[in-house]
């Protein structure tokens, strides 16, 4: 009985626990969906209301913030891919000359992240006149570490035998690494496509940095200036548009759970 | 000779295959790296005036910054309390959501839902969960008789309401990966526990910590590496105050380099920076090599 009792109060705490863990949230969809007038005012019969989405999505440039983070983010994850694929090919099958050497440098990147560097970064951006475009925002970040360490080692497992087999068939490095490796590794492709779309969708500091102009400004920064200038104080608005930057993971995230959780997952385990 | 052609071929083939990366790598991380410790021993240039070697000078000027000893100091304290609490909350989550409760996927979801926030949209959200008078947590605490504080206002409350959305955001993410580990301790050890009778907690200490040890210092890096890396929620809801009470490293080399343009005395203090990720590396590398013993 006693032992009942025990397992109810521990349930009861965790659901609160819970409940406090979400309570940020919900009070950001709270003042989202309801008139200002009812932001800090608690009542269960207050209207619902688009209204503060729509002004948001009037007073900035949305739109546009939206087709720069999503090209932003395909760009770089299509270039990660064909990038990291091939090093990751080469340092998994290859023990060619200086091969350790270059991974251990390889994976220098996971402590030094370009975030650290955007100094010398932002100078080599000008130096490239790539300053204000997406290809700068993008291009630190195209060579991966992580990518090219999570691919070698799926890439590793695979049996040596399919090779030679697709050699016999007459197949070139290339050939056999879109015919053979590429379908193989898709798990993989697919949690790395996962997690670096995530990443970039959120990534802040380096696209403030880079980007001044609304033609290249990501969602996040679009967001900030949004919040901090063109905005007063009508925190429904800037709940309703800060919702609405995080909405296409969210949703994604709220139908293919599973898939989000096992990719960072497999992403962490290193 | 037609054994050596092949082996010719392969060292070439390797190389052209990463060069894209390393072209790639060398112009984003080590030219940088390298180029950020050499322009920390010269002045900023300032017009036609070039950059002049100066040695040490601006490690001098930064030993008598008050503002960099200050963020130093937030940055450690950030990472002390912040990476704990993280871990803990992680793990407790971890636990719950591993065993027989009810609505287990209601919780997983609760837990781990902030990870995907944007986190500039998150910090918006508690900028308003924060406001003073009218934001909840204000209107909580006068329910329970508590006067209105202006959290992200004043010097004492400012950097624990920073840490308190680090630690939302995180402990969800780590949550995954305890979970992760916990479902590999093999059932049977706990069924022996069961059978010797043992209690809850020592079930815990002697079985399930000492079995989840690896993953723990994996997360415990990766939130020490991110404790030193926080910028986003310090720009988006305090911009460093008040009074640089909530001044982290990277914010003040951002600050320095971006809106003083002192760009070697940025360079100086981001070499600060690179020493401890590399301090933290050295760190990895040798629990790491303590876990591979372990296993």
């Amino acid at each position: 009985m006693s032992g009942r009792l025990t397992k109810l109060i521990s349930t009861i705490t965790v659901w609160l626990f819970a409940l406090i863990w979400a309570l940020p949230l919900l009070y950001g969809i709270w003042a989202a969906f309801h008139p200002s007038a009812f932001a800090t005012n608690f009542d269960l019969f207050a209207p619902l209301t688009w209204k503060n989405f729509e002004r948001a999505w009037t007073a900035a440039p949305f739109a546009r913030y939206f087709l720069n983070t999503v090209l932003l983010v395909l760009g770089i994850m299509a270039a990660q891919f064909v990038i990291c694929t091939l090093a990751a090919f080469g340092l998994s099958r290859w023990k060619f000359f200086g091969a350790e050497l270059l991974f251990a440098l390889i994976l220098v990147q996971l402590m030094v992240t370009p975030d650290v560097l955007i100094l010398e970064n932002y100078r080599t951006l000008q130096n490239l006149n790539l300053i204000d475009t997406l290809t700068g925002v993008g291009l630190p970040y195209v060579a991966s570490a992580f990518g090219i360490f999570l691919l070698r080692q799926n890439f590793k497992s695979i049996p040596k035998e399919l090779d030679d087999a697709a050699r016999v068939e007459g197949a070139n490095t290339l050939q056999t690494i879109w015919r053979l490796y590429l379908p193989l590794a898709r798990p993989v492709y697919v949690a790395y496509g996962l997690v670096s779309v995530s990443y970039h969708w959120n990534n802040f500091l380096w696209p403030l940095i880079v980007t001044n102009s609304v033609e290249t400004r990501p969602l996040t920064v679009g967001l900030q200036v949004f919040a901090s200038v063109d905005q007063g104080i009508d925190w429904s608005v800037i709940c309703a548009a800060a919702l609405m930057t995080s909405a296409p993971l969210m949703i994604a995230f709220l139908l293919f759970q599973r898939a989000f959780i096992q990719s960072f997952l497999r992403a962490g385990i290193r | 000779m037609e054994r050596t052609k092949p082996q010719l071929n392969i060292h070439v083939q390797g190389w052209l295959l990463a060069l894209p990366a390393v072209v790639l790598l060398a112009t984003f991380t080590h030219v940088p790296a390298v180029s950020t410790i050499i322009d920390s021993f010269f002045s900023t240039p300032h017009g036609r005036r070039p950059a002049v070697f100066i040695g040490l000078d601006q490690y001098r000027t930064m030993l008598a910054d008050p503002i960099f000893w200050l963020a130093l100091k937030n940055n450690l304290l950030y990472a002390l309390i912040t990476v704990p609490i993280a871990i803990g909350l992680a793990l407790a989550m971890a636990l719950w959501v591993n065993g027989r409760i009810k609505g287990r996927a209601a919780l997983r979801l609760a837990f781990f839902t902030p990870t995907i926030l944007p986190m500039v949209a998150a910090a918006n959200i508690w900028l308003f969960f924060y406001t003073p008078d009218y934001g909840l947590l204000n209107q909580i605490g006068r329910l329970f008789g508590f006067a209105s504080v202006n959290w992200l206002g004043s010097s004492a409350t400012a950097l624990p309401a920073l840490m308190a959305v680090t630690i939302w955001k995180e402990a969800g993410f780590f949550m995954i990966f305890f979970l992760a580990a916990l479902q590999q301790v093999p059932p049977v050890l706990y069924e022996a526990a069961r059978m010797e009778n043992a209690r809850r907690w020592l079930t815990f200490r002697r079985i399930t910590w000492p079995l989840i040890m690896p993953t723990t210092l994996f997360v415990a890096i990766n939130a020490l590496i991110n404790a030193f890396r926080v910028v986003d929620q310090v720009i988006a809801m305090t911009g460093g105050g008040p009074n640089n009470a909530t001044t982290l490293l990277l914010f003040y080399v951002y600050q320095v380099a971006f809106s003083f343009w002192d760009t070697a005395y940025a360079a100086a203090l981001s070499t600060v920076l690179l020493s401890v990720l590399a301090i933290i590396a050295i760190l990895q590398f040798f629990m790491l090599d303590r876990k591979i013993h372990y296993r």
